[in-house]
C-alpha cells in the first residue's frame, strides 16, 4: 500500500465504525475526535479493524500514534507496504 | 465459545452483535420460536400485530453528537437511516380538566406547561435543566424518588401527576412512584428527545438486528430454552439446555431477569425483588386509520383522576389510566387514504394474581370483559372508535409471562435494577430490563454496555487515554 492507500485504507475503517458520519472531508492533521465524535470503545474498534482486515497489532503504548489522520498513516504504512487495500465498509 | 447470550430480545440481539463486531464467538440462545422478547410482533388471522408500546424514545436526528442513540447506532454499526424512523405527530397527557400536548421539540411542552399552569413553566424549565445534567452513576444511590424530585421543582400538584404518569407507565418496575435515575432516563427520553417509529413497526429493527447478527457469525439457536445455568464454586461454567444438552463459555449474559436468571441458577431471591406491573393490552384493528376518527395523538397518557393510582390492581384491571398508541399517528398523515386499515392499542394496569386465577372458561370472558371496560375509559378521552372495530386481539398478564418468561408477567421486570450487570455470581451478567435500562433504545444500549464492560472493556484503558 501506498501512503494515499494508507489513508483510504484508514478512513474506510472509520467509515465501517461510524457509519453515519462523513470521512471524505477530515482535516488529515487535526485529531480525529475533534472532527468525529468518536469516544474510546470506537477507536478500540478501530484498532480491532486494523487487526482482522490487514493483520496489524496495534500494541496500546502506540495507540497515541493514532490520534490524527496523519498520525495513522505515519505509523502504519511501514506495516502495510506489502498489504494490499480491502474495503471494509463494502465488505 | 467465548460467550452465551440468553434471550433473543433487544438486549441480547445487541449484546451478541456487539461481542461479534469485536471476533467473539457467540452463541445467543432463545426459547420461542422468534426473536424479539417484550417486543415482538405475530400474526393472528392474517394480520400483523406488535407487542407494546411500539415506539422508539429517544429520538434524535442522523449525526446528534452524544445522544444515546446516536452512540448506540455507532456501537452496532447501523446506519440512522436502516431504522426508517419516523417521527410521531404529537402526543399527549390527558387528566381531568387539563391536557398537555408534547411532541419531539422540547419547546412545546415547555410551553404548554406554561400555558396550562400559569408560573410553573420556570420550574418545568430547572427540571428540564436537571434531567440534562444528570448522570448515571453506580458508585451511589440515585435520589429515591421521583416524586420529591418532581416537588422539588414544580409547586402545582396536578402537574406533577401529570408529568410522572408516561413515566411511569413507559418503565417504572416500582408501584406508585420510580427512583430518580429512572425518572431522569425516562424524562430525557420522552420528553426532551421524543417518540419515533420505525416504519413497518417492531420488525423492521428486529429483522435488522437478527441479520446483522447472523453476518456478524453469531449462532443463533430459537427454540432452545435453557434448563439450568451452570456454577462451580461461585463461577459460571456455562448452561444446560431443556434438550440436556450442555454449552461451556466463561462469561453467560442472561436477560431472563433478575428473579428468573437467579432461578435458573439455582438460587432464590426475596418476594421483594418481584416485579408486580403488569399490563393488559388491547390491540384495535379499525376500518380507517385513527386520525381519520379524530384521534391524532401518537401516544396518549391519560388518567381520569386527578391522582391515578399506579400499582398492581386489586381486580382484573384498573383501567382509570392508561396508554393509547395508534402507529397510525407517526408521520406524515395522507389524507383521502380513507380505505386504509387503521390500529390503536390500549394499555392498562392488570393484575397477574387475578388473572391466573381465572378457570380456562372465565379467562376468555374476562378478557374481552377487561378489553371493553378499557375501551370505554379510552372513549372519555378520544373518539369514539369502538364502532369502527374490525379485529381486536387482547393479551394478558398471562399471555406476557407464558411469551416473555418474565415472572408473574412482569413488564418492566424486578424493582430491584442492576447497573453494573453483577449478579453476585462470577461470569453471569445481567442484561436487559433488569440491569435497569427502559424502553427499547434502553433495552439495546443495555447489552452493548454490558458486553463493552464485561467482555471488550479489558482492552480498553490505553484507547482512553490516546484519545481523550
Amino acid at each position: 500500500m501506498t501512503e494515499e492507500e494508507v489513508a483510504l485504507a484508514v478512513k474506510d475503517i472509520i467509515q465501517t465504525v461510524a457509519p453515519d458520519e462523513d470521512v471524505s472531508g477530515l482535516d488529515p492533521d487535526v485529531r480525529l475526535r475533534e472532527q468525529i465524535d468518536l469516544d474510546s470503545m470506537d477507536f478500540l474498534d478501530i484498532v480491532m479493524e486494523l487487526r482482522k482486515l490487514y493483520g496489524v497489532q496495534v500494541p496500546e503504548e502506540d495507540y497515541k500514534e493514532l490520534a490524527t489522520l496523519d498520525g495513522c498513516v505515519r505509523y502504519l504504512h511501514p506495516k502495510l507496504t506489502s498489504k494490499s487495500l480491502h474495503c471494509a465498509a463494502n465488505a | 465459545m467465548d460467550a452465551i447470550v440468553i434471550g433473543a430480545g433487544m438486549s441480547g440481539l445487541a449484546a451478541a452483535l456487539r461481542l461479534a463486531l469485536h471476533g467473539k464467538s457467540v452463541t445467543l440462545l432463545e426459547r420461542h420460536s422468534l426473536w424479539g422478547g417484550l417486543n415482538s410482533f405475530y400474526t393472528l388471522r392474517g394480520r400483523a400485530y406488535d407487542v407494546g408500546l411500539h415506539a422508539l424514545t429517544n429520538y434524535v436526528r442522523p449525526g446528534t453528537r452524544g445522544a444515546p442513540l446516536t452512540r448506540l447506532l455507532r456501537a452496532l454499526r447501523i446506519r440512522h437511516e436502516e431504522l426508517c424512523l419516523v417521527e410521531q405527530n404529537g402526543s399527549e397527557i390527558v387528566f381531568p380538566g387539563a391536557r398537555l400536548a408534547f411532541d419531539n421539540a422540547p419547546a412545546r411542552l415547555a410551553a404548554e406547561v406554561e400555558r396550562a399552569f400559569p408560573g410553573q413553566g420556570e420550574g418545568f424549565a430547572r427540571l428540564s435543566e436537571w434531567v440534562r445534567a444528570f448522570e448515571v452513576r453506580e458508585d451511589r444511590e440515585p435520589p429515591p424518588s421521583a416524586r420529591a424530585v418532581l416537588a422539588e421543582h414544580l409547586s402545582e400538584p396536578l402537574l406533577r401527576e401529570m408529568l410522572l404518569l408516561p413515566v411511569l407507565f413507559y418503565g417504572s418496575a416500582r408501584e406508585h412512584d420510580t427512583d430518580g435515575q429512572t425518572f431522569a432516563i425516562l424524562f430525557r427520553a420522552l420528553y426532551l428527545e421524543g417518540l419515533a417509529r420505525p416504519d413497518g413497526g417492531i420488525r423492521t429493527l428486529l429483522n435488522l438486528l437478527v441479520k446483522r447478527v447472523k453476518q456478524a457469525g453469531v449462532e443463533l439457536r430459537l427454540s432452545t430454552g435453557v434448563r439450568r445455568i451452570l456454577v462451580e464454586r461461585g463461577r459460571v461454567q456455562g448452561v444446560e439446555l431443556d434438550s440436556g444438552e450442555v454449552l461451556s463459555a466463561s462469561i453467560v449474559f442472561s436477560s431472563a431477569g433478575w428473579v428468573e436468571t437467579l432461578r435458573l441458577a439455582g438460587q432464590s431471591v426475596p418476594r421483594a425483588d418481584h416485579g408486580r406491573i403488569s399490563f393488559l393490552e388491547s390491540i384495535w384493528v379499525l376500518d380507517r386509520p385513527a386520525h381519520a376518527l379524530g384521534h391524532r395523538a401518537a401516544t396518549t397518557f391519560f388518567s381520569l383522576d386527578e391522582r391515578p393510582a399506579y400499582r398492581s390492581p386489586r381486580e382484573l384491571v384498573d383501567p382509570r389510566s392508561g396508554v393509547l398508541s395508534s402507529a397510525d399517528n407517526f408521520g406524515p398523515v395522507h389524507v383521502g387514504r380513507a380505505e386504509a386499515r387503521g390500529e390503536l392499542r390500549v394499555s392498562v394496569l392488570a393484575s397477574h394474581g387475578a388473572w391466573c386465577a381465572l378457570s380456562a372458561d372465565d379467562y376468555a370472558v374476562a378478557k374481552e370483559r377487561a378489553a371493553d371496560a378499557a375501551a370505554a375509559a379510552a372513549v372519555a378521552v378520544t373518539a369514539d372508535f369502538r364502532p369502527h372495530r374490525v379485529d381486536r386481539d387482547v393479551f394478558t398478564p398471562s399471555t406476557i409471562e407464558r411469551f416473555t418468561g418474565h415472572a408473574g408477567g412482569a413488564v418492566y421486570g424486578s424493582p430491584r435494577k442492576h447497573l453494573d450487570g453483577t449478579s453476585g455470581i462470577d461470569g453471569l451478567v445481567l442484561i436487559g430490563t433488569d440491569q435497569g435500562y427502559l424502553g427499547v433504545i434502553g433495552a439495546l444500549v443495555s447489552g452493548v454496555t454490558m458486553a463493552n464492560r464485561h467482555v471488550l472493556a479489558s482492552e480498553r484503558s490505553g484507547a482512553a487515554e490516546a484519545f481523550a
